[in-house]
């Protein structure tokens, strides 16, 4: 990462085959693995979590049954009745996000949630589903509200464009947000990483300043795992209100 | 005798309550997670990304559609200036005030004049 004097803090974001000769010829990298390995996790942790199947919930259980409520709740408070049907989705998105940004947080791992790519197609399927949801529910009476109710005619002409364009950066706006949340995050750790290394080889008076960088760092882990939640959250919340925004007439 | 369970029943009421107590703070800490303490929060990160998303969906268009009709800068200034418009609008529907949702019409007619 981090050799001698020069500090490469985006080189963590690079994709290289992963998984040998096999990962070669399917051109398999990290950023899919870890897709896989999210997906696993939140699958088997709910699996295990649920077996019991107890009326009294163990630990698990009840840290399953309370990631069930929590989104369930999202969903229809914020969708309403018709939310049960999206909530499969939402619980889907934010946890795929959420063991994302976590997974990305240890040690020789890898945030897939950090590439553009990645957010893009996930906030563009909300998009996509979002419009499609309109569409059925609403009809042409969808169009109409790309003109604000009350507003003069003589005005559509600058108004029209403006609730386009505010309604096409949507996705946009999801999938940066959590794209620079993630870098951003990441970055930052690399760079006090590699002080505390740039420090370190300064000698004696290094080693009691390398501490500072250090410090640093456990506090930005704290700060990351509170971003990476919350980035999380911010996605699915704003899924449900786009779906809210669909479902309503 | 009476007044045993009467004194008995004081101090267990005064036990629950230091129970209770002690853990109430357990349920603040908790609550944030679900309160609105982290949609503030929320709102707060979006504000920024929202402003910016909708100038780079402006200028992105302009671009495209220059690109498309060859009349070079026309339409990269005109959807820049919409798309930083929308992106005002953007995080004024963030901000504004929930009851000011039947005000839409008032902060539109504004930048007629």
């Amino acid at each position: 990462m981090a050799a001698g004097s020069t500090i490469d803090a985006l080189g963590q974001f690079e994709l290289h085959p992963v998984l040998g000769g096999l990962g070669e010829a399917l051109r398999f990298s990290q950023s899919p693995l870890m897709m896989i390995v999210a997906s696993v996790a939140v699958l088997a942790f709910l699996y295990v979590g649920m077996r019991p199947k107890a009326v009294v919930p163990g630990r698990l259980q009840a840290a399953a049954e309370i990631c069930y409520d929590f989104i369930h709740n999202m969903a229809v408070d914020t969708i309403g009745p018709e939310g049960r049907a999206f909530f499969p989705f939402v619980f889907t998105l934010f946890f795929f996000i959420l063991a994302g940004n976590y997974l990305g947080l240890l040690p020789f791992s890898f945030a897939f949630t950090s590439h553009v790519a990645v957010t893009i197609a996930l906030a563009l399927m909300v998009f996509v589903l979002s419009v499609i949801v309109s569409l059925k529910a609403q009809g042409a009476k969808f169009f109409a509200h790309f003109m604000p109710a009350g507003a003069p005619v003589a005005l559509a002409p600058l108004l029209v464009p403006i609730e386009i364009l505010s309604f096409l950066s949507r996705p946009v706006s999801l999938s940066i947000r959590l794209f620079a949340n993630m870098v951003a995050g990441h970055v930052m750790l690399e760079m006090f990483a590699a002080f505390t290394i740039m420090l370190a080889g300064l000698g004696l008076i290094g080693d009691a300043l390398a501490v500072g960088p250090v410090v640093i760092n456990v506090a930005l882990m704290a700060l990351e795992l509170l971003v990476g939640a919350l980035q999380a959250y911010v996605f699915a919340i704003l899924t449900c209100i786009y779906l809210r925004e669909a479902v309503a007439h | 005798m009476g007044k045993e369970t009467d004194s008995s029943r004081q101090a267990f009421d005064r036990r629950l309550k230091q129970a209770m107590d002690r853990n109430n703070p357990d349920r603040a800490a908790e609550a944030p997670l679900q309160g609105s303490d982290i949609t503030t929060v929320g709102t707060v990160l979006r504000a920024g990304t929202e402003m910016v998303a909708g100038l780079a969906v402006g200028v992105a268009m302009g671009w495209g559609l220059d690109r498309w009709l060859g009349c070079r800068p026309v339409f990269l200034i005109l959807f820049s200036l919409l798309g930083g418009a929308a992106g005002v609008l953007n995080v004024w529907r963030l901000v504004r005030p929930q009851d000011a949702l039947e005000d839409k019409p008032g902060p539109h007619a504004g930048p007629e004049r």
